[in-house]
């Protein structure tokens, strides 16, 4: 009885540090007793039907997403080794191992039982089929359904269905409360959305664009010509955004490219904006914003937070 | 500015031998055919953008910042600034960095002798490349690119031509010969630098985006401030090289000719390079790397007003200057709002028209 307690010890400390889920004490029992028969599993992911032949203990994640999602989930105990990318939860064992040019021999040395990974880089899944090694490949999803799919099916790949289950009710009623918190608006709260200082944004229906949509909001990408053809995230130019004179600007490239709300005020001719003038200007970390895992609600509330000062501004 | 003349009145002028050597030339012409596409480019490049205003609401704008008092003519505060602050900025500094592209290539071809000369043969891309890359790898402010940029790109070239100039090939004060080796330097320290850059770019994909924007090059970002940053380098670098003009049309005649007929070449070549370069090394600084306009501008001049330095120079940079706003123009309206990299735009028109000058007899005559 020596591992299941040390299993839902380190269960327990992996989703309080992870992701400020409260429910894990008693959802890691319920782990215990499905975890003996869940396996061989056959888990659904972006390479199709992958099956798990026993529950892993050696896992190498190579996107910071599924890091989180593994954590929060009470499999941290199982994670081997995490990419150089994967920087949170603070005590997930990260390595040089690179998700962005996945290098299969560094990754087959750490012996993994179980590879997740987001996209299918440079042949991963078939260079990896060849050493017997099942990878889930988990991109990112389009809309929050996709992420509550990914929860269940890591859930199933790591046998800790149960926990992946309550997770997914935990981020749904969060999301709820951020959304009925939020200040109503008589007209969709338009914004612009920037991903870094090229004016990559991004449109409405994107997974980040749905989510602020739950908050009334709409962004001034929509009307780009380009929008539809590049995926949901074109670029736009400085003179669009002038022309569109959106309610909000969020900013998703603090960390990478430093900018503020100072910074863009000081662009030029960007001081005349609505939202300038108004200080409507909300800074994400733009490793949440891009991340599409337990803190997504971090992100919401974040926005929330935003929109309720600028309403009493 | 010194002479490169060794025993010749002050001022750049070739001696009287030489100038008797050369061929008649009149620049006039084809100067004001080149001043009015420029013209028409700038209009054009004030009118044109994303926000699509209309011609009315631009001229309106034009009029309310121009005319000493200021009028309103309701102008939206917005449309003012998308004219005043996005617009305008961008169109002259892409005139300024075109003009600067195009003398420095023409002035290169002319003192290196050879066709295939741009503005970035001696490293000034490479080592401007890895300026911005160390910045932006080691999460620096955006201000400090263009100076980051400047010194790596004047470094470059300096190592290029110590290194170039001093090799045994050289021969004597005329150095006829040390051209050669020059080049090669140039393309041995582009290399390696090239080779720091990638590796740098490589080993911190985070900013790979950054970076690569930088490299591919663009006036998007335009602002007041680069133009006033550039202004003094290329007006002294554009006074320079047209300064010198007439010993460049010299030195058409070959090394060992031009430097019987009294021309020093090394000082030549050294004041051409040292203008060339803190000229292009402001343009790439503020636009990164914009590509071919150095070779396109200059050959087209040749071919169509004649090979004269005394045309090709002043030409080139009028001409220039109307090159880099229309590329630009296309660059920000084919897929507005996305901007096409102009890189893209001037090596897209630069491709076919290679084919077109090797292709034509007179080029090869002409040529360098």
């Amino acid at each position: 009885m020596r591992i299941p307690t040390l299993l839902a010890g380190l269960a327990v400390l992996g989703l309080a540090a992870g992701c400020g889920s409260t429910q894990a004490s008693n959802t890691s029992a319920t782990a215990k007793a499905t975890a003996g028969h869940a396996f061989p599993a056959s888990v659904q992911a972006a390479n199709g039907t992958v099956r798990v032949p026993a529950r892993p203990t050696a896992i190498v994640s190579l996107s910071p997403t599924a890091t989180e999602m593994l954590y929060a989930i009470g499999a941290g105990h199982q994670v081997k080794a995490v990419d150089a990318d994967s920087d949170y939860p603070a005590q997930a064992p990260r390595t040089k191992l690179s998700g962005f040019d996945p290098n299969v021999e560094a990754i087959v040395a750490e012996k993994p039982d179980l590879v997740v990974a987001a996209g299918d880089t440079g042949g991963l899944t078939r260079k990896l089929a060849g050493f017997s090694i099942p990878v889930l490949d988990l991109p990112a999803p389009a809309n929050l359904a996709g992420e509550y799919a990914e929860f269940a099916e890591l859930g199933r790949a790591t046998g800790h269905r149960a926990q992946a289950e309550h997770e997914v009710a935990t981020v749904r009623s969060q999301i709820r409360q951020i959304v009925a918190a939020a200040p109503h608006h008589a007209r969709p709260v338009t914004y612009y959305y920037e991903l870094d200082q090229t004016y990559y944004s991004v449109t409405s229906g994107t997974f980040v664009g749905q989510l602020l949509g739950l908050l009334g909001m709409k962004s001034i990408a929509d009307q780009a010509s380009g929008a539809a053809s590049s995926g949901g995230y074109p670029q736009l130019s400085a003179e669009y955004i002038l022309r569109a004179n959106p309610d909000y600007i969020i900013l998703a490239d603090t960390v990478c490219c430093h900018q503020d709300a100072a910074t863009v005020a000081k662009r030029p001719g960007w001081s005349g904006l609505a939202a300038v003038k108004a200080g409507h200007i909300i800074a994400l970390n733009d490793d949440i914003a891009s991340r599409w895992g337990p803190r997504v609600t971090d992100l919401l509330r974040d926005v929330e937070t935003g929109l309720t000062k600028g309403m009493t501004r | 500015m010194k002479s490169a003349v060794r025993k010749a009145a002050p001022g750049a002028r070739a001696p009287r031998t030489a100038r008797a050597a050369l061929p008649r030339a009149r620049p006039a012409r084809a100067i004001a055919v080149a001043t009015a596409i420029l013209a028409a480019a700038l209009l054009a490049g004030v009118a044109i953008g994303p926000a699509g205003l209309p011609l009315s609401m631009v001229a309106r704008a034009l009029a309310s910042g121009l005319l000493p008092w200021h009028p309103g003519l309701g102008v939206p505060a917005i449309d003012a600034a998308i004219i005043w602050q996005i617009r305008l900025p961008r169109v002259v500094l892409g005139a300024l960095v075109g003009a600067m592209l195009s003398a420095g290539g023409a002035a290169y071809q002319g003192v290196f002798r050879n066709p295939l000369a741009d503005p970035y043969l001696l490293g000034v891309a490479a080592g401007g490349g890895l300026g911005a890359t160390i910045v932006i790898v080691a999460g620096g402010s955006a201000d400090l690119l263009p100076p980051a940029a400047f010194l790596g790109a004047a470094a470059a070239v300096a190592v290029t031509y110590v290194l170039g100039a001093g090799t045994p090939a050289r021969r004597g004060p005329g150095s006829v010969g040390a051209t050669a080796s020059i080049v090669l330097a140039g393309v041995a320290v582009a290399a390696l630098l090239t080779a720091v850059q990638t590796y740098l770019q490589q080993q911190h994909y985070q900013t790979l985006q950054e970076v690569y924007t930088w490299i591919l090059g663009g006036l998007s970002l335009a602002t007041w401030s680069d133009v006033l940053l550039i202004l003094p380098y290329v007006i002294v670098a554009g006074v320079i090289l047209i300064a010198h003009r007439r010993l460049l049309d010299v030195l058409r005649v070959g090394e060992t000719e031009a430097s019987s007929l009294g021309v020093d070449i090394a000082r030549l070549r050294l004041t051409v390079v040292v203008a060339a370069t803190l000229g292009t090394a402001a343009a790439v600084s503020v636009s990164g790397l914009i590509g071919f306009v150095g070779i396109i501008v200059p050959h087209t001049v040749r071919l169509t007003a004649g090979p004269s330095y005394r045309i090709v120079l002043p030409v080139s940079m009028i001409g220039g200057a109307a090159f880099l706003v229309l590329a630009d123009i296309a660059a920000r309206t084919v897929q507005a709002p996305a901007e096409v990299p102009i890189g893209v735009i001037t090596a897209l028109a630069g491709a076919p028209f290679f084919l077109i000058v090797l292709r034509s007899r007179r080029a090869r005559q002409d040529l360098a």
